[in-house]
């Protein structure tokens, strides 16, 4: 054990190829002999089709084959879904549209030719005789009985749902006041920087295929393409090389994975599909999309007493893999940060003619947090109370963790009051709430905004998961001394390489550099369940930190032979077992054994055997050596050095914080700028700080794009108006204000590195706090609330009287 | 049909025949395997593409390789020399500017030429110089200061 870098801010270890440009995405990887694969895509969000023409495309110069729904019907299953609910509807999601197409962008027919531009030219000549049918796209109207979309299910509805604990009606009926407010929460498109891509060759010899594919789920994928398309499991090989960002988009299985893998394995040949950014937001998974109503009962003094949620969920056309499960996300984090003693929620899910909604970085749980965090600024407005002090008056004490909230969750640890008391200070709350006041009387129009977030992470229990909630690590120690580490988890870009080598090399006492951390290849890594829902460091970090445990009582145990000592006299410290004075060694105390492989200097042919003879210690090489040569061992000892750990968490972690935005909006132009944010999080134990702080970052730069910018626009007809980066504003550079980030660290009782995870605080705890600013901003115009995004137009709007 | 183009890239001179349609982009990563420059949205919108094209920052995915013909063009695998990180490389790595790594190249390309043009810029010149590349992970911050070292270590050397 050292302590050399977990907790420190080391440099990414991940980052030297990818700045030297160096990394490999899909799209960096060419087999010969690929071909190219282009999608025809609906232009209708709802048409039957009622003939298809593919022989212009089919015998165009260089086009290999081209496959439409009917092809490919009997030979490939449906898209997976895996959120299971009580009566819930799920649609026969085929891979390519049959007889109906459902949303701009579902997927028709695909064109295989030699290079990506003949196919794309290709797709431009298959004739297609779309018959409109009558559009939904409001998910109230699909709720009240607008157009069915799957026929065959009578109505819309895709499940109802009431959940949470308390005497809901009682707490209304005794409140002193209540208040309702309608909440939209806008479709978002996730926008990974990479678009998703899918490489599928087949060897036929060796009847295998390997898919590289842009995922966050490699496992995953690997069990359910493998079903889809017929293979057997043991003969598919999930490849995620370098993956350009996910936030959720990539933890899915998708049409064109399965298709992909299909064609391989009719043509015999590699094949590859690259999303272009259009398709991307036409049939890349898209984030929230809910319209509810909050309604939150309380006392004069603001004490809370009872909150409904009831809420439509806009699902989209189909379910993708857990399409269903995101509101039911919601439900659960509805307490916040507070105690609340009655809670509903109630959720009508809908169809309608859109791409489907899914998990977007927070996934269920920014809505949760943005109506709780609304609510309360809407009672401190009634109350004439401070933002602040109404949260501070509901909050649980230190004391009451596991603290338990009526919607059946219990906290594992936290101290709300500590995170909010720092950021308070940080800002200088006091002192911004006068030059607030002051601004006023100038005329100025000056806002804070404060959000107490507590979020759900570490997904999770596999009680609580639709396909496992454990994850995996094998770490290995090499013959020579090297540390590898395989890991089930997926990272793509938050920095596991680095993290996961900090845990392992402070456990093992060895230099950074030695060790190699390994993820993402379904053919070398144990299964795994892969990095989403903040839970690659709590769950899967801890199966790296349990399963050195292993190896080292393994080692131990192999050391204290060598030594010939008795085994509680070998203690492990800097990366040696050694003999603790006074103990008798088979042979007189030497010094520490040189290190048995040099560099440079490989054996050729056998392995030496280690010398051990003499020696008062060994380094971890030594034993490695041992354990691979095996000719000297303990009785009953496995060769090898090598411990697999399966982490089964107890409970979720639930990391908190406080945020706080200040904005200043112009009269003259209704544009909103940010004189300040301070974030106070607190993820538990933090392996590395800078990692953490990144994180933090991206996140509430994603919120500033929900609050302010974002939004994903389908018009009546269905048709998405925001396809491009031009229509779909992600922030820029010149968006964003410099952070002034802190935290308070409370580790989490669930796993023993204490981590609670940080992935998606930023999106989940940020939006809340600039919504609240630029509505304390606009308070003197009587303004309580504003739906994101809140555009300048709003604002001139509101300042204008329009 | 096919036309003859001569550039040099990253200073070795290269001689193709490409079809007129094809951009640069592909062409830098389909025939000369430079995979650095990526596509992020084939609208010159997002900059993942951003190579140096004799000396300005361009988005290779809206430039045609013919229109590069006889041109000298710079991208990611060329900006360290002889083995040594150029300083906007040095300050993303020091200062955790990149996370998925994906804008990374065309950010990097695109703040080299922000320093070449302007080598001590305010943070408000940072911003407005990496107005027309996108990152979706790291928030900028990062970035910002990563832009930062850069001028400060370049100044220095």
């Amino acid at each position: 054990m050292t302590d050399n870098y977990v907790g420190k801010r080391v440099k990414r270890t991940e980052d030297p190829r990818l700045i030297k440009g160096l990394a490999h995405y899909v799209d960096d990887i060419s087999l010969p002999g690929t071909l190219h694969v282009a999608f025809l895509r609906s232009i209708y969000a709802h048409a039957k089709i009622n003939s298809i023409d593919v022989e212009a495309a089919r015998s165009a110069p260089g086009v290999v084959a081209v496959y439409t729904g009917h092809d490919v019907a009997t030979q490939i299953g449906p898209v997976p879904c895996a959120g299971a609910l009580p009566d819930l509807k799920v649609p026969d999601h085929r891979v390519l549209a049959t007889n109906k197409v459902y949303f701009v962008g579902h997927p028709i027919a695909v064109v295989v030719a030699r290079d990506r531009y003949v196919a794309r030219d290709a797709v431009d000549q298959i004739m297609v005789d779309y018959e409109e049918l009558p559009v939904v796209t409001d998910v109230e109207q699909a709720a009240a009985g607008g157009p069915v979309i799957h026929e065959a299910f009578g109505d819309n509805i895709a499940y109802r749902l009431t959940s949470g604990e308390g005497d809901i009606d009682a707490a209304f009926a005794a409140a002193d006041r209540t208040i309702k407010q309608r909440v939209l929460h806008k479709r978002l498109a996730p926008i990974a920087m990479e678009p998703r891509g899918v490489l599928a060759r087949y060897f036929p010899g060796e009847q295998e295929l390997t898919l590289w594919s842009s995922t966050q789920i490699p496992h995953l994928m690997r069990t359910q393409v493998a079903l889809m398309i017929g293979i057997p499991e043991n003969k598919l090989r999930v490849i995620t090389p370098e993956v350009g960002g996910g936030f959720g988009s990539k933890l899915n299985v998708y049409a064109e994975e399965a298709l992909l893998a299909w064609i391989s394995m009719q043509l015999g040949k590699p094949v590859k599909w690259i999303e272009t950014r259009r398709e991307n937001i036409q049939a890349t998974i898209h984030g929230r999309g809910q319209v509810g109503d909050v309604e939150i009962a309380f006392k004069n003094d603001g004490t809370l007493t009872g909150l409904r949620y009831s809420v439509f969920a806009d699902l989209g056309a189909y379910h993708q893999l857990l399409t269903p499960a995101i509101p039911t996300l919601t439900g659960l984090m509805l307490s916040g940060a507070y105690k609340i003693p009655a809670i509903q929620m109630n959720i009508t899910a809908c169809f309608t003619n859109k791409m489907a909604t899914d998990a977007y970085r927070g996934a269920g749980r920014p809505e949760a947090t943005y109506i709780v965090e609304r609510a309360l600024d809407l009672v401190a407005a009634e109350l004439n109370m401070d933002a602040a002090e109404v949260r501070r008056k509901n909050f649980p004490a230190p004391s009451e963790f596991p603290f338990h909230t009526a919607t059946g969750l219990d906290y594992d640890s936290g101290d709300y009051e500590a995170a909010l008391n720092k950021a308070q200070e940080i800002a200088g709350y006091a002192e911004l709430r006068e030059k607030q006041r002051k601004a006023r009387e100038e005329g100025r129009l000056i806002g804070i905004g404060v959000s107490t977030y507590v979020e759900i992470c570490a997904l999770g229990p596999s009680q609580a998961m639709p396909a496992g909630g454990w994850e995996s690590a094998t770490v290995r120690i090499e013959p020579t001394g090297k540390v590898t580490v395989l890991t089930g988890a997926s990272p793509h870009g938050q920095g596991q390489e680095t993290s996961f080598a900090q845990i392992a090399a402070d456990e093992l006492g060895v230099d950074l550099n030695d060790v190699t951390v390994i993820h993402g290849d379904t053919g070398i890594v144990q299964y795994g369940i892969g990095t989403f829902g903040s839970r690659a460091t709590a769950v899967g970090g801890t199966a790296v930190f349990v399963a050195i445990q292993k190896l080292k009582e393994k080692a131990h145990k192999i050391a204290t032979h060598l030594l010939e000592a008795d085994a509680s006299r070998v203690s492990f410290e800097g990366g040696k077992f050694s003999l603790q004075k006074g103990a008798a060694a088979g042979a007189a105390a030497g010094g520490t054994s040189d290190p048995v492989v040099p560099v440079g200097e490989a054996p050729a042919g056998a392995l030496p055997e280690p010398q051990t003879e003499g020696k008062s210690s060994l380094t971890l090489q030594d034993i490695a050596l041992a354990a691979h040569v095996a000719k000297n061992l303990p009785p009953d000892t496995e060769p090898g050095l090598s411990a697999t750990y399966f982490f089964e968490p107890k409970n979720f972690t639930f990391p908190f914080g406080t945020h706080i935005a200040v904005v200043e909006i112009d009269r003259e132009t209704g544009d909103i700028n940010f004189l300040r944010y301070v974030a106070v999080d607190d993820c538990g134990r933090v392996i590395n700080p800078m990692l953490v702080d990144g994180q933090v970052h991206g996140g509430i730069v994603q919120s500033i794009g929900q609050a302010m910018y974002e939004e994903v626009v389908y018009d009546e007809q269905g048709q998405l108006l925001s396809g491009t980066l031009m229509d779909y504003a992600v922030p820029r550079a010149s968006h964003v204000p410099e952070f002034e980030l802190d935290r308070t660290e409370t580790p989490s009782p669930v796993n023993p590195l204490g981590v609670k995870g940080v992935g998606e605080a930023g999106t989940i705890g940020s939006t809340p706090a600039i919504v609240g600013a630029i509505v304390d901003a606009l308070s003197p115009f009587g303004v309580r609330h504003l739906d994101m995004p809140v555009k300048p137009e709003n604002v001139w709007r509101i300042i204008n009287g329009h | 049909m096919k036309k003859a183009i001569n550039l040099s890239v990253n200073g070795v001179s290269h001689t193709d025949e490409v079809e007129p349609r094809m951009l640069l982009v592909h062409y830098l990563r389909d025939v000369l395997e430079l995979t650095g420059t990526h596509v992020g949205c084939e609208t010159s919108l997002c900059g993942a593409c951003t190579v140096m094209l004799d000396g300005q920052a361009v988005k290779s995915c809206t430039v045609f390789a013919v229109q590069a013909d006889g041109s000298t063009v710079t991208t990611i695998e060329g900006l360290a020399k002889n083995g040594e990180l150029h300083p906007v490389q040095e300050g993303f790595w020091e200062k955790h500017g990149l996370q998925c790594g994906y804008c990374t190249p065309g950010m990097i390309v695109t703040a080299a030429q922000l320093l070449n043009r302007n080598p001590d810029p305010s943070r408000e010149e940072i911003c407005h110089g990496l107005e027309g590349n996108l990152c979706r992970c790291t928030g900028y911050q990062h970035i910002i200061e990563a832009v930062q070292y850069a001028a400060k270590k370049a100044g220095q050397r």
